[in-house]
């Protein structure tokens, strides 16, 4: 988050604003992490276009005349820094951006998609740095093929039912009061806790925390029902409600 | 080296992901091994027709986009061994191929399999484009009707200028594909002969497969008609297509009309 705090000369009222910004975390070595970073951009091409970018510099704590070639490095790439995240033993020069401090980590669909289904297992997702306060989403229509909701931090609650072709990808648990014939994958961030649970399951796949069955695995007994999908010593369990 | 080949039409609605079922199972049932690869990104059905939607984990996006290895997407058919899917991602679009990473999958699939079918999607946009661009040999599949035979010259146009073939001075091996054929209402005149078709497209044809119904609830199945119901004249058409499509030289036979005594007594039945 960055905070703006304009001082205006007609009157002296000061208002402040919140804006969401992206952070960067550069790693070292820093030239593969350029190089993954390419790989990103060249998926999601005009991603950072026009999104502010701030460089969390803490993981990296690079030198003082480092700074400005990241910083040229990023602006090749389309990427225009806002601000910088450091440490105050950093100095920055007055060419720099400016220094922010005090960061939340934000929420909402403005965050990186990440592939959930990784084979086996989730790769290493990203820590988070601070506990998130999860938000559930409602979403009151029925969710159509094609359509990807994605919610990475808390539930996804969906009043309708989830077609085939469509999928779910929540970072928490997904309720589904319809028919889930779609994909949905829960605990997507890593949380071997997250469960599954709709009214009737026609699910093409169903996924929790990386452990995925697909609907040919499944049980004929747990196909129409009310079922819920959840962990057990690293397997997924598919069982019907009573 | 496999020979890859895009079925292709231009217009939708013609009966490519069906041919493309049905021509690939009839390649693999002689032992070849088959590689199909839906390029209809956010309009998958490739892999409803063929039964294997209850088991699509991974597609050609996830490949592409390097999250997912080729081998775990492909998915093997459950009746012939050498059968293999990549499906189509429903939830992306088009821009989710890239064309380095169309290449480099089908690099792959060419190094492993005899041969590709690439289901093109409807229309001349980027995603038919890609499906055509490494192709070596093309199906163009076109209904003797004025619409469909205007957009299939189209395609051709595009396969003779856009494909890797055409930019690298070689020029791609065309077949047409008459597909939905009606002998009665071709009898009656309300519909293209097979002569016109050819004489507009000027490309050598690779069979008729007659309009039946049975493809329709084949297609419902899950199942290729040339595998659930080869003795079905469309599944004979589609088989001999096959045939040729191998490099055997043998005559088309246009279906007619059979007006005996025992249609009449049964109930009209085309071809």
């Amino acid at each position: 988050m960055t905070c703006a705090t304009p001082i205006q000369k007609k009157s002296i009222r000061f208002r402040a604003r919140s804006f969401v910004a992206f952070t960067l975390t550069p790693e070292a070595p820093l030239s593969d992490w350029l190089q993954d970073l390419d790989q990103w951009v060249g998926n999601s091409p005009g991603f950072f276009a026009g999104r502010p970018v701030v460089l969390d510099l803490n993981m990296l704590k690079p030198l003082a005349d480092e700074i400005a070639g990241l910083i040229a490095e990023l602006g090749e790439r389309g990427i225009r820094v806002y601000a910088i995240e450091a440490d105050s033993d950093t100095t920055l020069g007055a060419d720099l951006p400016p220094r922010l401090t005090g960061a939340k980590e934000a929420m909402g669909d403005a965050l990186l998609m990440q592939q959930p289904e990784q084979n086996e297992k989730a790769a290493a997702q990203p820590k988070v740095k601070e506990p998130q306060s999860p938000s559930s989403l409602m979403i009151k229509s029925p969710i159509r093929s094609g359509q990807s909701i994605i919610h990475p931090h808390g539930d996804v609650i969906v009043l309708g039912s989830v077609a085939s072709g469509s999928e779910i990808i929540a970072g928490g648990s997904i309720h589904v009061y319809g028919t889930l014939r779609g994909r949905a994958s829960a605990g997507a961030q890593g949380n071997a806790g997250a469960r599954i649970f709709c009214r009737k399951n026609e699910a093409e796949l169903l996924s929790v925390d990386g452990w995925y069955c697909t609907a040919e695995e499944m049980e004929p007994s747990s196909r129409g029902r009310t079922i819920q999908a959840f962990l057990e010593n690293d397997v997924l369990r598919i069982a019907s409600f009573a | 080296m496999g020979k890859v080949v895009v079925v292709t039409s231009g217009k939708g609605g013609v009966g490519k992901t069906t041919s493309t079922a049905a021509l690939g199972a009839a390649v693999a049932k002689t032992g070849k091994k088959v590689a199909l690869v839906d390029f209809d990104v956010g309009l998958r059905n490739l892999d409803l027709i063929m039964g294997a939607e209850r088991r699509v984990v991974f597609d050609i996006v996830n490949v592409i986009q390097g999250t997912a290895k080729l081998s775990q997407a492909l998915i093997r058919d459950k009746r012939v061994e050498s059968l293999f899917l990549l499906p189509a991602s429903q939830t992306r679009d088009k821009d989710a191929l890239t064309e380095e990473g169309v290449g480099e999958v089908i690099d792959k699939l060419r190094s492993v399999f005899d041969y590709v079918f690439c289901d093109s999607p409807a229309g001349i946009e980027r995603g038919a484009q890609l499906a055509m661009r490494f192709a070596d040999e093309a199906v163009i599949v076109t209904n003797p009707e004025v619409s469909s035979v205007r957009d299939s010259d189209r395609i051709i146009g595009l396969l003779d200028a856009r494909t890797m073939k055409a930019e690298q001075g070689e020029s791609i091996v065309k077949h047409v594909l008459v597909t939905r054929y009606d002998a009665a209402r071709a009898s009656r005149g309300e519909m293209l002969s097979i002569d016109d078709v050819l004489e507009i497209l000027s490309t050598p044809l690779l069979g008729i497969i007659p309009e039946s119904q049975d493809i329709l609830r084949a297609s419902n199945m899950g199942a290729p008609v040339t595998l659930s119901e080869t003795m079905n004249s469309a599944a004979r058409a589609y088989i001999d297509a096959a045939r040729r499509l191998e490099g055997e030289d043998f005559p088309v036979v246009v279906p007619f009309e059979r007006k005996g005594f025992l249609d009449r007594l049964l109930g009209r039945r085309a071809a």
